[in-house]
């Protein structure tokens, strides 16, 4: 049977058909989950995907983090079901407290959109599970609130817990340590600002993201599995 | 009892500030020298009721905590007044 993912659909989201359709090229089945619903309709794995969640007022995320879903949300990861978080995704998980850390305007105050130059640096988590530490990977980035930053204390524990799991090669928005992409202890919650669905397909220039769907799913396959 | 709050949100000391740094490079040719060290930051109003001072200070301050600032990387400011009447 195939891995359900359900994408989560807040007000001012833009990235969810993204998601749906680059995972069910995969052979995964999308299925959208309004912000509203106060549960996930059992499904295997979460993507918070990427947009302007509540018109990204007053912070990116900081609304979002409010909407009833996110419970559910956070009792799926809290049990070790897979939560990838994609973008303003990634921003919504930061301000939940489900990953450490924020995302501050990018360096420069500009607007990106281009392509960016990925590492993979950790392959210990539900999206780089099928990954080698040291491959390039190149995805579309697009957000003008990017630029990762968090205490000493915290980058201590990232690094040491290897808890980064994508860095930028040529940094792009001024993240603290060419940060791109993060994780949590146990690997099931993972963030990253780059776009892996819009990197699915040879047609959008680039299929570097793929390997990291196929990851997800592998891994909300397992997930059902266990 | 009604009170007015205002609420000072800034960016914590040592946190980039590229707001504030993009205004500061405008400034030399807009024709303003002598000013350094510009911080961006924001504010807002609000009315609170609460039986008391203290009350409506805990819930503002809880309010601005837990939605108006990220404290991971912004600090607040709060500022109660009693409104008459």
């Amino acid at each position: 049977m195939a891995s359900r993912i359900g994408v989560v659909v807040f007000p001012g989201t833009n990235c969810e058909y993204d998601v749906v359709q680059a995972v069910e090229r995969l052979g995964g089945q999308g299925e959208l989950l309004w912000h509203g619903a106060a549960d996930l309709s059992g499904v295997d794995a979460v993507v918070l995907p990427g947009g302007f969640a509540h018109g990204d007022y007053l912070r990116p995320g900081a609304l979002a983090r409010f909407s009833p879903i996110m419970d559910a949300v956070t009792a799926f990861a809290q049990a070790g079901g897979p939560v990838v978080g994609i973008c303003n995704g990634f921003q919504v998980l930061t301000e939940a407290g489900l990953l450490p850390g924020a995302l501050q305007k990018n360096g420069r105050l500009r607007f990106l959109c281009q392509p960016a130059r990925l590492r993979v640096a950790s392959a210990g988590s539900v999206l780089t599970g099928l990954t080698t530490v040291g491959d390039e990977l190149v995805i579309p980035i697009n957000h003008f609130s990017g630029s990762y930053t968090c205490d000493p204390e915290t980058l201590r524990q990232l690094t040491e817990g290897d808890r980064i799991v994508l860095r930028y090669v040529d940094n792009p928005n001024g993240s603290i340590d060419d940060i791109a992409g993060i994780r949590n202890d146990a690997g099931n919650v993972v963030g990253l600002m780059p776009h892996p669905e819009r990197a699915s397909h040879a047609l959008l220039g680039s299929e570097d993201g793929v390997v990291l769907l196929q990851s997800l799913l592998s891994a909300a396959a397992s997930a059902v599995a266990a | 009892m009604k009170f007015q709050a205002h609420v000072e949100v800034q960016l914590r000391a040592g946190i980039a500030d590229p707001e504030g740094a993009t205004i500061e490079r405008a400034l030399p040719a807009l024709g303003f020298d002598g000013v350094a060290r510009v911080r961006a930051g924001r504010s807002f109003n609000f009315e609170v009721e609460a039986p008391d001072e203290v009350q409506a200070r805990a819930k503002a301050t809880e309010l601005a905590d837990r939605l108006l600032a990220n404290p991971v990387i912004e600090e607040s400011r709060l500022d109660l007044q009693a409104l008459g009447g």
